[in-house]
């Protein structure tokens, strides 16, 4: 990924997070900021927090302590309302596409448009926004299909369009090619870089994906035992003497 | 010593479940009555598990009108009492075996396929996905549910009555050449409100108890899919105990005001 200019402020700081869950010290701390325009990668060992973290920048999970600040607003002061207010500037892509099984690709993509009549207004007719995102990610047709009528790298790519399809400014990918055979993770590391230049999001990537960290990153932060261990361009961390940090790039 | 402790961890986890199907029985009520009310969700959770359970309890109530009047005709005809068919089969199958055996099928159906449903959606996070799109998945998938269970089971209660009556008109047509007129004339004169009336209200709680406690067991999936099976399971093992309970409290209810 080409050099990416420092000079705006943070759309998303996370300060001191912690969570645990009994004993089980998830996130120890963490503490990480995001500036518009910017495609921040995690890395880091199964169970080292990161999928906590993103669901807790996303309200799913409450953190122990720390504060997060998504656009300028602390997501601990929220209400319901205003949560789901932010949530439409921020996309998740969940690791397993998280489709709804019981309906159609078009009513999968609908379904967050009917909901967001304050950002969008009362759509009488969702077929021009639906097609864009489908056509934003190479599948117009498949907008009849159910979802068990895709393949996992179809139903990736169809869980992104649904993410699309509020117009977030901000979108959180929690391990975007695992699963996918080397092919359909290029194409669709291709699909979030073309997004990104489109739509000028700025996005946090976890991942596991060596292939798509380079491809994808600005900047990276590699999360150990609960704590950014270190935080870097992907060439700095990758030409790092350091065991641990070499051991994710092996 | 062994066995008494697990006995008592058994009685706490059936105790700590009480309390947590309470608070989600309190959130359901709260989130009832709020905006945005999902009326197509409803519907079609009606269309559902109403429309869809119709042959089963056909054939289910079918079944029983026949098999009991079949099993309890040689005793009435030992003492003349032949006569009395229709009225015995229409009290009991409208005053409790309907209701409770409409009850238990539903919940091996209705109860199991919401624990199922909901249980793999939580674990393939769809759930997580509809609140990060805005929605309630409380007031969605909880909610409407509940709500279409409580309203379809009366009316599976009332249509699973009538076919079990006409399968007990069939075995009396046959074995005793009593007609369609006469017979159900018996009936009519046999019942009153009294009998349909608590029935109906009980068929209420039921139908609310098998959408409660399969959401319930349902939302509250871990363990990956397995826990989506265990689910399923416990959603029916739970609801049938629990009919049987409502049912218990039903009758001594149903006593107070109309002297059984």
């Amino acid at each position: 990924m080409e050099n990416f200019q420092y000079n705006t402020e943070s759309i998303i700081e996370i300060k001191n997070l912690k969570k645990s869950y009994g004993e089980n010290h998830v996130l120890n701390g963490f503490n990480m900021n995001l500036v518009e325009g910017e495609n921040l990668v995690i890395m880091g060992k199964s169970g080292s927090g990161k999928s906590v973290m993103i669901k807790c920048l996303i309200g799913l999970e409450d953190p122990d302590s720390g504060t997060i600040r998504v656009m300028g607003k602390d997501i601990s002061q929220l209400n319901h309302d205003e949560l789901d207010e932010l949530r439409t500037e921020v996309g998740f892509l969940f690791q397993g596409s998280a489709l709804y099984d019981s309906m159609t690709v078009r009513e999968n993509l609908e379904f967050p448009l009917r909901r967001h009549t304050k950002k969008f207004g009362v759509i009488k007719d969702t077929t021009p926004l639906v097609m864009e995102a489908l056509e934003n990610v190479g599948l117009a047709n498949t907008i009849n299909l159910m979802p068990e009528e895709l393949s996992g790298g179809m139903k990736r790519r169809i869980a992104l369009a649904r993410t699309l399809i509020l117009q977030p400014k901000i979108i959180l990918y929690d391990e975007p090619t695992t699963g996918l055979d080397p092919i359909t993770a290029k194409e669709i590391i291709m699909l979030m870089i073309s997004i990104q230049k489109k739509y000028n999001t700025s996005s946090i990537i976890i991942t596991h994906d060596v292939d798509c960290a380079r491809a994808i990153s600005n900047r990276m932060i590699l999360l150990v035992d609960g704590i950014n261990y270190v935080e870097g361009t992907f060439e700095e961390l990758i030409t790092s003497n350091d065991p641990k940090i070499q051991a994710f790039f092996k | 010593m062994e066995t008494i402790l697990k006995i008592i961890r058994i009685f706490k986890s059936f105790l700590l479940d009480i309390g947590e199907l309470s608070l989600f029985a309190g959130r359901f009520f709260k989130e009832v009555l709020k905006r945005p009310f999902e009326f197509k969700e409803f519907i079609r959770q009606c269309y559902n598990m109403g429309n869809r359970s119709l042959l089963l309890v056909a054939v289910t109530g079918f079944i029983i009108g026949l098999v009991f009047t079949l099993q309890s005709r040689p005793t009435l005809q030992e003492f003349g009492a032949v006569s009395w068919m229709p009225a015995m089969v229409s009290i009991s199958i409208i005053r409790e075996i309907g209701p409770i055996i409409t009850a238990l099928i539903c919940a091996g159906r209705i109860g199991s396929g919401i624990g199922a449903e909901l249980g793999s959606m939580k674990v393939t996070e769809q759930i997580d996905a509809m609140e990060v799109s805005g929605t309630n998945p409380f007031k969605y998938l909880v909610v409407t549910r509940i709500l279409a269970t409580t309203f379809m089971l009366p009316i599976l209660v009332l249509f699973g009555d009538a076919i079990a009556l006409y399968g007990s008109y069939l075995v009396e047509n046959t074995k005793g050449n009593v007609s369609f007129l006469l017979y159900f004339n018996k009936v009519a004169e046999a019942l009153e409100f009294g009998d349909l009336i608590p029935a109906t209200i009980k068929s209420f709680f039921f139908g609310f108890a098998i959408g409660l406690v399969g959401c319930f067991k349902g939302y509250n999936c871990k363990k990956g899919t397995a826990g989506v099976g265990l689910a399923a399971n416990s959603a029916v093992v739970f609801t049938s105990m629990l009919l049987f309970i409502i049912d218990f409290i039903a009758v001594f209810v149903t006593d107070i005001f109309y002297d059984l």
